[in-house]
């Protein structure tokens, strides 16, 4: 049957072109991620450190999605970029820092803080060189990061941390409010 | 979203690792580089979130949804510490009119 056959390979042809893309998709995913990484660290206005996160954070819901976790990078989207960064970005603009100059380290501790970033990073990898040799592949389906899953799992095994981290953010709702209150007992103002 | 499943496979678990870990290096070098104690706490959001696609990747290739819902708490957990990490940074604004974390290195003792 030449038609199948033709279909067969038509479709063949487009998986190893999705594939391609793919894989180019990861590396151009890892590479924005690590340059803007870089440029978190070494910009100096915190406007400028919050755009950068933002879209290093992007990037990293993009390998979310790459690795079949929808949940997960819909979740990182709106807690993350959605919540945390915008968190920052009102605390950078209530206390008005961007003109704010501080005063950088002295670069002898610059210098130190790269190399020792450096010697953490080959220290990391030669530890984790050994687990090169493993490769877990087992089978994979792809509806393990679905919603559906994900909450099937949370709600099942997780289901009494799940209840308590609400105990965790309500701690942390009380201690947001007591370190945001103004201290009348010991201020003398 | 068969395409994408196969694809993943065609990318070394090794790459995750070493993306991790570099963006992980990337967080620990800004801790020690900046004064600013509002950049030291973002990067301590990309060292909670390198350590979370390191999960989500491990989750993904041995098709166990345990370890996403691990992230999942480590994102509650990031929020919880950012909310009281930046109302210390206001507190610490309105006692020592700064945000150097060297005025605070009284706190070493």
């Amino acid at each position: 049957m030449p038609e199948a056959g033709w279909d067969y390979a038509k479709q063949t042809t487009n998986q190893k072109l999705n594939q391609v893309i793919m894989v180019f998709l990861f590396y151009f995913l890892s590479a924005i991620m690590v340059i803007s990484a870089l440029l978190v660290v070494f910009s100096k206005s915190p406007i400028n450190n919050v755009i950068y996160l933002i879209i290093c954070f992007i990037a990293m819901a993009g390998h979310y999605i790459l690795l079949n976790a929808q949940f997960l990078a819909v979740v990182h989207i709106i807690v993350y970029t959605g919540a945390i960064m915008v968190l920052f970005l009102f605390v950078i603009m209530l206390l008005n820092l961007n003109k704010a100059i501080i005063p950088q380290k002295s670069a002898v501790t610059r210098i130190m803080a790269v190399v020792t970033g450096g010697i953490f990073f080959l220290v990391l990898i030669a530890a984790t060189r050994q687990t090169f040799v493993i490769n877990p592949r087992y089978a994979f389906t792809s509806e393990i990061g679905l919603v559906a899953n994900v909450g099937k799992t949370l709600f099942h095994e997780f289901l009494l941390p799940f209840e308590i981290s609400s105990v965790l953010f309500i701690s942390a709702m009380v201690g947001a409010v007591m370190f945001g209150k103004r201290d009348h007992a010991v201020g003398d103002d | 979203m068969n395409e994408i499943t196969s694809a993943i496979q065609l990318i070394p678990l090794e790459h995750y690792i070493v993306l991790s870990v570099t963006l992980f290096s990337i967080g620990m070098m800004g801790v020690l580089f900046r004064r600013n104690i509002i950049a030291i706490l973002m990067c301590l959001e990309l060292m909670f979130n390198s350590a979370n696609l390191l999960l989500a990747a491990f989750s993904a290739y041995h098709s166990d949804p345990s370890g996403q819902v691990f992230v999942f708490f480590i994102m509650i957990v990031a929020a919880a510490e950012v909310a009281v990490g930046l109302s210390i940074v206001v507190m610490m604004k309105r006692n020592v009119e700064s945000v150097d974390i060297n005025l605070l290195n009284r706190l070493k003792w």
